[in-house]
């Protein structure tokens, strides 16, 4: 392995983060969404607030991470995701803005008639979001971002796209449940935690199904990533549709704490096939790493980054995840 | 139908991104340091009236905090969206701090979120002491992001041969010649936006007959730390200055309004420019020479050594400038009257024209905050990385901007309304003593029927 590849690597940590734990909060404001009028949906929003109230801020910061890696380390590649992709980015940018003010002041607003406005502001952008970033991946994966490339709309609405938006929806969602299943049960609500389990088993079985029949879709349309996943990713994607469906038997079984994990490393296992599949290319058919790679220096600098950001940052939100769940606990006895 | 240049549109749209995210992230900075202090004071003294306030700006932190982090990752996309040209180019060489403050910010998240949930489950020491790594990061944050910034200024760490940049340093780039004072500059700025503004709120409420206990602490504390700030900031500006006539004269020349390059060169106080002539200019003689250089005889760069093309809008860059120090001149003044009055006799919170002007400070505070900003960004102009590429050859190709930028002052505008709403409501109900958030979000509790 390269430098190059050592610092893509890292970068797609952040991807793999975002697109787990970032995953998470948004699923968790769709079923915020789709969970009823005030009276019915108050047990299930009120967990939403409990989950990711104090970590979904740090959780984005991978998605800042990322951006930050792709124009340290790969400039010119950056430059070209962003300028052919504006659209979508631009709607990203939207849904960041809605979704993290709505969430954030829906707490504290004024009377209900608000707390309605600015919900409303959080759950549907919590759709919006990962919906255009699936479709931004797809654009990437099959092919039609260039370098000095046009930004026509039919480069990132291609069959793959969709494709991507859709399943970052349906994983997202499936996560948040799941998720959200597990915190409900720590805390003590049995009722609410079967509540997320049936979501988060039609939603697991909702998408994976799409991803399967999607299979020939894609073979069509993203050749090179198609051909690499069924090649050195393929272990990767056995191992996600394992987890995956575990995930979901054990949802079943009322094991929420295990299908947490199964989840996890399902949906962690897909998006690491894609980056595998991605290599050695940033822009699939048509910029290598090495083509964008920016300067030598950068690229060790980055390292150490990760370095340091794995020795403050990660011990920091391991205290902060331990004192939010004992909390959860100390509130059940 | 108008016509819109991409490149202004792009210009505009920057401009007020980051003017929106700037106040908040003064808030993220300072704020974290006012609820230490307050919240120390209620630990030592025992005094519940400190714990509830260094309580209840924890909420308001939060929210303010939120706001920051999207707008913050607004910032990023822009860099890309609006500025491909610089980031495909330079990228790699301002990326280092960038990266950094990526770790920052994270902490400051990470340890905000410890803080708000350590209420009444961390040991109060323990709890206390969350707020030093919000401050350390939000510190080093700052020094982060004024390192891009001033490396747009002084930007060195690469060679360019032939158009092609290579012999990066990163370390070189961020720890260029602009970065200490701009930094320190910046950081002092945060502590004074934020404590007047604190401290407005207080003295208005105050004003409208919530006079207690209280209301007084806040204000006092608040008005201590930007009474400091803002006695240290000139001292902090002019020595970031002056490194300008040599380095930067483009942006000295239109800041002083030098037409001439001129040795005991004069203050010249107002004024503008209109077709190469100062008019309306009170003119101190030689006092320019002094501020910008340290001595009388300093050369004071001109616009004379300027083409057109290198020229910056001067007076927008002059009454910017002049606006910033007249703020700060004036806010430091009353900081010093008030804290020599206050030792001395009666305390001026009794005085209703003391609590008026306190009222509108923290709103002066952010005018000095913005024209200090628009003084350094138009300063700089035509350049993005000061005499290595221009603005016209960073910005985007892609001839939309105008819908971006028509979106983002829509979004902004309501955000920056909803969240003054909510802020507002926060303190109403803590008015009526209740909690401070809905029992729970769309709670049955309270629906309206």
């Amino acid at each position: 392995m390269s430098l190059v590849d050592v610092v893509a690597a890292l970068m797609f940590v952040g991807v793999v983060a975002y697109g787990v734990f970032g995953g998470a909060d948004y699923g968790s404001g769709m079923w915020d969404l789709l969970a009823g009028n005030a009276e019915h949906g108050a047990a299930l929003r009120t967990q939403v607030d409990h989950s990711i109230g104090p970590v979904w801020e740090a959780n984005h910061v991978w998605l800042v991470y990322v951006l930050v890696f792709m124009w340290s380390a790969f400039p010119t590649g950056f430059a070209a995701v962003m300028n052919t992709l504006w659209v979508p980015w631009m709607l990203v940018g939207l849904g960041i803005v809605l979704r993290g003010s709505g969430f954030a002041f829906r707490k504290f607003s004024e009377n209900l008639r608000w707390a309605r406005v600015f919900g409303g502001a959080f759950a549907l952008s919590s759709f919006i979001t990962p919906f255009f970033l699936g479709m931004i991946a797809g654009a990437i994966a099959s092919g039609r971002v260039t370098i000095d490339g046009t930004s026509d709309v039919s480069v990132w609405t291609g069959p793959t796209s969709w494709v991507g938006g859709i399943l970052a929806v349906g994983t997202a969602a499936y996560l948040a449940a799941v998720y959200l299943a597990a915190d409900a049960r720590r805390a003590g609500h049995d009722e609410l935690a079967d509540y997320c389990a049936k979501r988060g088993m039609v939603s697991g079985s909702i998408t994976g199904v799409i991803a399967l029949a999607a299979v020939p879709l894609l073979t069509n349309d993203a050749e090179t990533l198609t051909g690499r996943l069924q090649g050195r990713a393929a272990p990767l994607a056995v191992i996600a549709a394992v987890s995956g469906f575990g995930a979901i038997v054990l949802l079943y079984r009322k094991k929420y704490s295990l299908a947490r994990v199964g989840a996890t490393v399902a949906v962690g296992t897909v998006l690491l096939g894609w980056g595998v599949a991605q290599w050695p290319d940033f822009l699939i058919d048509h910029a290598t790493l090495d083509d964008v790679a920016g300067a030598r220096p950068t690229q060790v600098a980055l390292v150490v980054v990760f370095g340091l950001a794995a020795i403050t940052a990660v011990p920091a939100l391991v205290w902060l995840l331990y004192l939010v769940n004992r909390k959860e606990q100390s509130l059940q006895s | 139908m108008f016509a819109v240049d991409t490149l202004m549109a792009a210009r505009y749209q920057m401009a007020l991104s980051l003017g929106f995210h700037i106040v908040l992230s003064c808030f993220g900075v300072a704020f974290p340091f006012l609820i230490y202090l307050m919240h120390r004071r209620g630990l030592k003294q025992n005094d519940a009236d400190a714990l509830t306030l260094a309580r209840r700006w924890s909420k308001v932190a939060a929210v303010l905090f939120a706001v920051g982090a999207v707008s913050g990752t607004i910032l990023s996309f822009e860099m890309g969206l609006l500025w491909p040209g610089l980031m495909s180019t330079y990228g790699d060489v301002i990326g280092l701090p960038f990266a950094l403050e990526g770790i920052a910010f994270f902490l400051e998240a990470v340890f905000l979120g410890i803080y708000l949930y350590g209420w009444d489950r961390l040991p109060p020491s323990v709890h206390l002491k969350t707020l030093i790594p919000i401050m350390v990061s939000g510190a080093f944050g700052t020094f982060c992001i004024m390192a891009v910034n001033a490396w747009m200024n002084a930007p060195t760490g690469f060679t360019l041969e032939n158009g092609q940049v290579t012999d990066v340093d990163p370390l070189a780039a961020m720890f260029n010649s602009a970065v200490w004072g701009m930094a320190l500059h910046m950081f002092v700025a945060a502590y004074m936006v934020v404590g007047f503004i604190v401290a407005g709120v207080y003295a208005f409420a105050i004003r409208k007959g919530r006079d207690d206990r209280r209301h007084r602490m806040g204000l006092r504390y608040a008005l201590a730390i930007a009474g400091v700030a803002a006695v240290v900031q000139p001292v902090v500006g002019h020595f970031s200055g002056l490194r300008l006539a040599d380095e930067q004269p483009s942006k000295l020349a239109a800041m002083e309004l030098a037409t001439e390059t001129e040795t005991r060169a004069p203050l010249r106080i107002g004024g503008v420019l209109i077709d190469g002539e100062v008019v309306g200019a009170i003119e101190i003689p030689v006092l320019g020479s002094i501020l910008a250089g340290n001595s009388p005889n300093a050369e004071i760069p001109g616009l004379d050594q300027l083409t057109p093309e290198t020229t910056p809008p001067v007076n927008i860059v002059h009454l910017s400038f002049q606006t910033m120090i007249g703020i700060g001149t004036l806010l430091a003044a009353f900081s010093v009257w008030f804290w020599w009055r206050e030792r001395r006799q009666r305390s001026l919170i009794d005085s209703p024209r003391t609590l008026g002007f306190v009222s509108i400070s923290g709103v002066l505070a952010v005018v000095a905050l913005q024209t200090g900003w628009i003084t350094t960004e138009v300063g700089r102009q035509p350049w993005i990385a000061y005499e290595v590429m221009t603005v016209d050859e960073a910005v985007t190709t892609n001839s939309n901007v105008w819908i971006t930028l028509t979106a983002t002052i829509v979004v902004y505008t309501a955000m920056g309304i909803a969240a003054f709403a909510v802020i507002r409501s926060m303190s109403s109900r803590w008015r009526r003593g209740e909690a401070d958030a809905l029992p729970s979000p769309y709670s049955p509790d309270m629906v309206v029927r």
